[in-house]
């Protein structure tokens, strides 16, 4: 490969490194992202988890599949506030001055926005742990099921950029996103089995790619019980080809759309 | 030989307000050009054409020759652009922010940092180059800004608004470096509000209101236009301004123009030095007491007041 092919490359990661410079700077940020979801995983393990019955299987098992894919999903939020931010600074305007490839900034950003999402399921992996949460697979499968959280988390990422590229102001952005992230992440089987879900909500449930991530992580870390089999549902039934059919999608639908955003975003 | 910043009837709209009205502008290489006007005239919507921010609805317009929307990514090479609202980041160092720079514009990684701490030396910011920028004060970061955009040496410069929100103290530094850059050739399209500003820096001047140029030339062709100097007196009473302003209105070549507030009386004269000898006497016989006088050149806000029909601060209260 030449250097002229590798450039885009290059300057997305030059603007990755600027954002990580930022984690680095501010750490408050990444102590935040990480205490929600040590919360969610004590709330749930030690407070709700005792009226939630999952039959087969402890629900502390049970519950890691689903806050994984919750807190990755939150993680790529950062996309959407960081990019809205940028462009209310006028970075952006900087960085549409420059000579580099109008997606450069894009993949600096989501990429900056995986490293945060790699260090939050580390810190997760250890709390879970401690409340007794175990991996029953090998260590081949453990790492496909946490490589499947990350590939789900970057692909929502591209989701937030568009988002966030449209409201172009961070405040605006965290009321917006919290309109997707929270019925994708709650009206899922993440904290509860689908079956106990009334009618629509069950289907909405069974085909919302939070499920099919979350089925494949529990499936990919062994925490599902061969006593109790998924609900009859093709999506659920085949959650880790269904996970990979939605990242794909995800990808292909919005890589172009976040990229046409970003070259007519026009700060102010 | 061709013009390094070409315009041709350039127009913008955003629904029903109309940015640029068919701007048409050329800038000879190595020269400065200021763009002058209040709040909303245009100047702004302008660089980002020239800069490919942002596409005219029609019209034309060239930057060293290359298209702005044909060649963008060609002219991106070549251009610097610092804006109204310094884009550095907040929380990368002065010497973080020029080094990300550098290699974005495709300098090897020895290079960009040789010439971030060479630009940081020359804009006097070499013993905060390694705090993040949150704690610098407005005019280093108008400083870090600007040397931003002259990382990677550019043929053409738009600074837009370089001095806005600056205490007058920072102002005089960003001139001076601003100056300085003048001084070693560089072609310059310089927008603001301040006519000061633009006397003082550019080598001619265009005029923008609505979105049109008005008016184009040197500081001192545009203060001709307006006519000779300005007898600008003050007076102790209210009955002495108006007595002064009868006793002077013979040797006016233009509109007089008082002000109760502060009993200051303008008068356009030819004939400079005679001119105010002739008026002490008119207003001594009239036994007016004159607590100050003086002759002064036409300024640019003359100059506005006379081709818009309003000062330019005025328009801006008015927003």
């Amino acid at each position: 490969m030449t250097t002229a092919t590798l450039k885009p490359v290059r300057d997305g990661m030059v603007v990755a490194r600027r954002n990580l410079i930022k984690i680095k700077r501010v750490p408050d940020l990444l102590v935040f992202s990480t205490a929600s979801p040590i919360m969610f995983i004590l709330l749930f393990a030690y407070v709700f988890g005792s009226a939630i019955d999952v039959p087969g299987v402890s629900y502390r098992e049970f519950l890691m599949g689903g806050i994984f894919t919750q807190t990755v999903l939150f993680g790529a939020t950062i996309t959407g506030s960081g990019l809205a931010d940028d462009i209310q600074k006028g970075i952006v305007d900087r960085f549409r001055s420059l000579p580099i490839a109008r997606s450069a900034v894009l993949v600096g950003r989501t990429t900056s926005d995986l490293v945060n999402n790699v260090l939050v399921i580390i810190v997760m992996s250890l709390t879970g742990l401690i409340v007794g949460w175990r991996i029953h697979s090998s260590p081949l499968e453990a790492l496909a099921g946490f490589g499947l959280l990350l590939l789900f988390a970057y692909a929502f990422s591209w989701v937030m950029a568009v988002v966030g590229l449209s409201v172009r102001s961070p405040e605006v952005f965290n009321n917006a996103s919290f309109i997707f992230v929270f019925p994708l992440t709650f009206l899922a089987n993440t904290f509860v089995t689908t079956a106990d879900l009334p009618g629509p909500l069950r289907v909405f449930a069974e085909w919302n790619p939070v499920s099919a991530v979350t089925q494949a992580a529990r499936e990919l870390f062994g925490n599902t019980s061969p006593a109790v089999p998924p609900p009859d549902a093709w999506p659920l039934r085949n959650a880790v080809l269904t996970s990979l059919l939605w990242i794909a999608a995800l990808l292909i639908v919005f890589v172009p759309l976040a990229v046409d955003r970003y070259k007519k975003a026009v700060s102010r | 030989m061709e013009p390094a910043i070409e315009a041709e009837g350039l127009v913008k709209r955003y629904g029903s307000v109309v940015a640029l009205d068919g701007l048409d502008l050329a800038v000879p290489e190595g020269s400065v050009m200021g763009l002058l006007g209040p709040n909303g005239a245009g100047k702004t919507t302008a660089v980002r054409v020239f800069t490919t921010l942002l596409r005219a609805d029609s019209g034309r317009a060239r930057v060293a020759g290359l298209d702005v929307v044909a060649d963008a990514s060609k002219l991106r090479e070549i251009i610097g652009l610092s804006g109204q609202y310094a884009a550095v980041d907040e929380y990368l160092t002065g010497f973080e922010n020029l080094d990300m720079v550098g290699r974005l514009y495709g300098l090897s990684a020895r290079d960009s940092r040789a010439r971030a701490r060479e630009l940081l030396e020359r804009f006097d910011l070499v013993d905060a180059a390694d705090r993040p920028v949150k704690g610098y004060s407005g005019g280093m970061r108008r400083r870090l800004d600007l040397a931003g955009a002259l990382v990677a040496k550019p043929r053409v410069l738009f600074l837009d608004e370089p001095t806005t929100g600056l205490d007058p103290r920072s102002r005089i530094g960003m001139w001076g470096v601003i100056a300085e850059l003048v001084a070693a050739g560089s072609t310059l399209l310089l927008t603001t509000q301040y006519l000061e500003e633009a006397d003082r820096l550019a080598d001619r001047i265009a005029v923008i209101d609505h979105g049109k140029v008005i008016a184009l030339g040197s500081a001192d062709e545009l203060k001709s236009q307006v006519g000779g100097e300005r007898l600008e007196l003050t007076v102790s009473t209210p009955a002495d301004l108006a007595s002064a302003r009868e006793a002077l209105a013979p040797l006016a070549s233009g509109e007089i123009t008082a002000d109760e507030q502060t009993r200051q009386l303008t008068v356009p004269v030819s004939g400079g030095s005679s001119a105010l000898m002739e008026s002490l006497r008119r207003l001594d016989a009239e036994a007016v007491k004159v607590l100050d006088v003086g002759l002064r050149r036409p300024s640019l806000d003359d100059v506005f007041l006379t081709l818009t029909g309003h000062a330019a601060e005025e328009e801006e209260a008015a927003r």
